[in-house]
């Protein structure tokens, strides 16, 4: 039972910490795809949406292979920084990102590409800037949509699995999240904190769906 | 309002293309342009308030150079000090009336807060019956308030014109009466110079000091 509240904890601060990323990442990739036209804007949507269809494991093998000692990227981390990200909480937490990303982005993209486009021009008439347009009409109209989806992308970053187990390992009280924790239990045969596991990971994911179905779009009081 | 304008634009949609030609002077204060959906109305609306380039061309106001291709100068929308009224107003869902009114009031990357309260804010509220609803939210007003709300928010920076988009399409007729008749005390006591697109005649016949027509693009010809 000893597993429960550090993998509990953990799990939170992963989960908290790719939510936070993905948000910043998600909202500005979004708002990118959704207002510039570039070449290549359909190949690197489809690219970022990979993690949404691929195994987990491969996502986590793909990681390694880039973060990994091994690799250029890897290495210029370690030597210039001293930084390793491999068997530590957060690969797990850059591993939990990777994954919920598309979760975050898409709805985001759909969002900012359902603001009225008047809106904003009316906005830039009455002599309001480029950064007021955005901070000011763009996102507060399109808040809801993205909520939804980082609410959508925490639930998928607590309840990441494989990627984080192949970056971060399983060691406990360090990077064994409460779903690799149930995996191990069950492996163990230790019955009771398996059920203990399973009851809190189960509400938190409704706790969570819970709200994202209050934020979800078509509930917009003020349009 | 001494606008002078000579502006040419070309949109392409697929194989079909669309050509927009216009040069006008007129030192009149009430303007009218005419013309059908498509003729080009509101592209040339959005090309004085900077918020379509033209090719070539320029577009002055008043004596000041909003807009010239030769000279390179392009204004940004941000500093025309235009009054632009949307054919729907585009008022902003998220904000109430207030808010909506006294925001271009604010600067910066803030919206007023709810209770904003600014001397011209509430003299606006005042001249245009909208005390009652100031804490309301577009969706819930009725569509002259929603109107007045806009051109409330477009007159508090006082502008240099006021650009008007088919402002009563969206009413009723008998609303429609009413409100040509309030626009026509308001711009005459603030002296503001207008140009009105539309494609009803009454308007031109309400307003048009001068009624230009615009058809496919051109001005076809004009009614002193």
């Amino acid at each position: 039972m000893d597993a429960v509240w550090p993998a509990l904890i953990l799990s939170l601060k992963v989960a908290g910490w790719a939510t936070a990323i993905t948000l910043l990442l998600g909202v500005a990739v979004g708002y990118l795809l959704a207002r510039a036209r570039f070449p290549g804007r359909d190949l690197l949507d489809t690219l970022l949406t990979l993690p949404m269809v691929m195994p987990p494991t491969v996502l986590g093998y793909y990681l390694l292979v880039l973060l990994g000692r091994q690799s250029a990227f890897g290495a210029w981390l370690q030597d210039t920084f001293g930084i390793n990200l491999i068997f530590t909480w957060q690969g797990a937490v850059i591993a939990a990102s990777v994954v919920a990303f598309p979760l975050v982005f898409k709805p985001a993209r759909a969002a900012f590409e359902a603001v009225d486009g008047q809106l904003e021009q009316a906005a830039r008439v009455l002599g309001v800037s480029e950064a007021g347009v955005f901070f000011r009409v763009t996102l507060p109209l399109a808040w809801r949509g993205i909520m939804t989806g980082v609410l959508l992308g925490f639930a998928r970053a607590l309840g990441e699995f494989g990627a984080t187990l192949m970056v971060a390992g399983s060691i406990p009280g360090k990077t064994q999240t409460l779903s690799i924790a149930v995996y191990e239990a069950v492996q163990a045969g230790q019955d009771d904190t398996a059920n203990l596991l399973v009851l809190i990971t189960s509400a938190l994911c409704i706790t969570v769906l819970l709200l994202a179905g209050r934020l979800a779009p078509g509930r917009i009081a003020n349009r | 309002m001494q606008l002078d304008l000579d502006i040419h634009k070309t949109l392409r949609s697929g194989r079909r293309a669309f050509d927009l030609q216009v040069s006008l002077r007129s030192d009149s204060q009430r303007l009218v342009i005419l013309g059908p959906s498509g003729a080009g109305k509101s592209l040339l609306l959005k090309a004085i308030a900077g918020l379509m380039t033209p090719e070539q061309g320029h577009v002055r106001l008043g004596g000041c150079t909003l807009f010239d291709s030769a000279a390179r100068i392009n204004m940004a929308p941000q500093r025309r000090r235009m009054a632009y009224l949307f054919q729907d107003y585009a008022l902003f869902p998220h904000l109430n009336v207030r808010q909506n009114i006294a925001f271009g009031l604010r600067r910066g990357w803030l919206n007023p807060p709810r209770r904003t309260d600014h001397a011209a804010v509430e003299h606006w509220l005042d001249a245009f019956e909208l005390r009652a609803v100031a804490e309301q939210y577009p969706a819930e007003l009725s569509g002259g308030q929603r109107q007045r709300t806009a051109l409330a928010r477009a007159l508090i920076a006082e502008p240099r014109a006021l650009l008007l988009d088919e402002p009563f399409a969206a009413l009723d007729a008998h609303l429609r009466r009413h409100m040509r008749a309030e626009l026509d005390t308001l711009q005459r006591r603030l002296q503001v110079p207008m140009l009105l697109i539309s494609h009803d005649p009454e308007d031109a016949e309400a307003f048009g000091d001068q009624v230009l027509y615009l058809d496919n693009g051109r001005l076809t010809s004009a009614v002193g």
